[in-house]
């Protein structure tokens, strides 16, 4: 009974230690996330030399971030100097949601980059939007780095 | 008026005390009911004729197989091992030695017989209660020979009604998700199976992802998310024939599809502008009505029973949570205050409770809650799980679970599990392949 309760108690230590150390990794930013928004480069395709052609959200949100809104920028840039171009954007979310709430949420997130490039003069005929859920993830991993690349919309050429 | 009352209680008391065996479904079974299934007793002429129809060498045999396991699964019966039956299967069925099927500790009995009769494949059965020494059911139908599956199925309902007092739900189909492939290029296809696993179908070739399908509960039409070109539309299939349409002309995705109690419509969500609301449309008259009307995300509605409301998620108040409506979207109501993140409500077919999926500390759980939120209970909690779907009595929940992949991301799969409302009896469905979404079909006859 005793040695039980030591064990327990042991064990609880070690998981805490392990909740500390994983903390602190995250609190040091190795440059792959800030908070839980992936800004890593890893998984990341241009659509022109210097024009990043995805942007990532924090968990549940679909809030531009300051890093997300320069990418736009730079792709609304672009897409005014190839007036041809058409896109759909990607909504994706990562895997730790139900399905059908993630459908939603990929979709809230393309609409978000989508009213962005709009007030940066895209016209909407232009642009279609299609959520993927977390059907479509990047990276396979189950971890929050792994997620947080998955956290993203996508930018693709239509045309 | 107090005379009726008295003769009404004095009636009852001797059937009471007959004491014939009752198994109580409402609580997790520790002590399954020990139940021989004497194998179906079979003419030499009748089993020749079915071995050259059905390939099975002893369909009396085969159907019993699916009896006992079907009664296995259940968790409330212990079918008995058959190398200790004493007694041949013919005689049995005529008047068993209650004695022989006592020793051998078994409290309940099933025997029958099986032939072939005009080309149709007839079977009679019956259950006895070996303490008291009765009989206490005694059946027989025929049907097509192709049916024999179907046979054990119903046998099993028959005999599940006749010793808890509900409904069985053994005449079956599950329609799910398959899948295969890398976990970030999965192949899903539709697939359709009886509730045991036999008799898997493929209904979809894979060539577009395809999610959610869900039965009616009226009929075998099934309404499911499509991603043909491209275009994820909420789309209506007739299973027997084949045939495909789909629900609406929505200027964008539908999801999130199922069916009214009455069958008669469909209600869904649509996205349009970064907002998801739900709709419906009535599968007649083609008219579509918008129920919810607010700038958050609502979906997966499902409809109470009677048909009166619609439980839903939304996250109208920062993060997704459970809420009722009425069935024309007036007087909704948040019902979920537990701490986590809630999801996927479906109303059970029994009216009383809302299953559900709930994310808290990283954990997903499925769930059991009154319709007004009150009573909480967690049935069992995974890394990742969702998506409850209710056996046709409301007893069972299947949903689906998927592992956490290791560092390299590998060791991904997602498989169909069922737990009883009891919290009890958590198995995992068989599949040919990785599975998700499942709904479960109304039975199939009754």
């Amino acid at each position: 009974m005793k040695l039980s309760k030591i064990l327990k108690n042991g064990f609880l230590i070690v998981v805490a230690c392990l909740a500390l150390s994983a903390c602190a990794t995250s609190k040091k930013s190795t440059g792959q996330m800030q908070g839980d928004v992936y800004t890593g480069t890893d998984t990341v395709e241009y659509l022109a030399s210097g024009v990043p052609d995805r942007v990532f959200f924090a968990t549940n949100e679909s809030v531009l971030t300051t890093a997300s809104r320069e990418t736009l920028r730079k792709q609304a840039a672009w897409l005014r100097k190839n007036s041809k171009i058409t896109i759909v954007l990607e909504g994706h979310a990562d895997e730790r949601g139900t399905r059908e709430y993630n459908l939603a949420l990929g979709e809230r997130r393309a609409n978000a980059a989508k009213d962005y490039l709009m007030t940066y003069g895209i016209s909407s005929d232009r642009i279609s939007v299609l959520s993927y859920g977390k059907e479509r993830p990047v990276d396979s991993g189950s971890n929050p780095l792994a997620w947080s690349k998955n956290r993203r919309s996508v930018t693709v050429k239509a045309n | 008026m107090k005379n009726f009352l008295i003769t009404l209680i004095i009636i009852l008391i001797p059937v009471k005390s007959f004491g014939l065996i009752e198994v109580d479904i409402t609580r997790g079974n520790l002590n399954p009911l020990p139940i021989a299934v004497s194998p179906l007793s079979i003419d030499e002429e009748s089993r020749k004729n079915f071995e050259n129809i059905l390939k099975k060498k002893n369909i009396g045999s085969e159907i019993s197989s699916i009896v006992e396991n079907n009664l296995k699964v259940s968790g409330l019966f212990n079918p008995l091992n058959k190398d200790a039956f004493l007694q041949e299967p013919d005689i049995a069925n005529l008047k068993p030695r209650f004695e022989d099927w006592n020793l051998i500790k078994a409290q309940a009995l099933i025997t029958g017989n099986v032939s072939y009769v005009e080309e149709k494949l007839r079977v009679e059965f019956r259950l006895w209660d070996v303490l008291a020494g009765k009989e206490m059911m005694a059946l027989a139908f025929t049907t097509v020979p192709n049916n024999w599956r179907r046979v054990g199925h119903i046998i099993t309902d028959k005999v599940y009604e006749r010793l808890t007092g509900e409904k069985g739900y053994f005449d079956t189909r599950i329609i799910y998700v398959a899948e295969e492939g890398p976990k970030t290029q999965r192949v899903k296809k539709l697939a359709i199976m009886d509730q045991d696993g036999a008799n898997n179908k493929f209904l979809t070739l894979g060539n577009e992802l395809v999610l959610t399908p869900r039965f009616n509960p009226t009929s075998q039409m099934v309404t499911y998310l499509s991603y043909f070109r491209n275009l994820p539309r909420v789309y209506l299939l007739d299973i027997e024939t084949g045939t495909q349409e789909v629900v609406g002309d929505f200027p964008g995705m539908t999801f999130a599809p199922r069916f009214s109690p009455d069958g008669k419509k469909i209600i869904m969500s649509f996205a349009k502008d970064g907002n998801s609301e739900i709709y419906t449309m009535d599968l007649e008259n083609r008219i579509v009505e918008k129920i919810t009307n607010h700038p958050s995300i609502d979906t997966s509605p499902s409809y109470s029973p009677d048909g009166k409301f619609i439980s839903f998620n939304s996250d109208r108040s920062g993060y997704q949570q459970i809420y009722v409506m009425k069935s024309d979207g007036s007087n909704v109501k948040r019902i979920s205050f537990g701490k986590g993140i809630y999801g996927t409500p479906v109303w059970s077919p029994r009216g009383d409770l809302i299953a559900f999926t709930k994310l808290h500390k990283g954990k997903f759980y499925i769930g059991v809650m009154r319709t007004d939120g009150s009573g909480e209970r967690l049935l069992t909690e995974n890394f990742y799980q969702e998506a409850p779907s209710w056996s046709p009595n409301g007893r069972v929940l299947i949903f689906y679970r998927e592992t956490k992949t290791d560092s390299k991301g590998k060791g991904f799969s997602a498989k169909l599990w069922s737990i009883d409302l009891t919290g009890y009896n958590e198995r995992q469905v068989p599949t040919p392949t990785d599975g998700s979404d499942p709904s479960w079909s109304s039975l199939l006859s009754n």
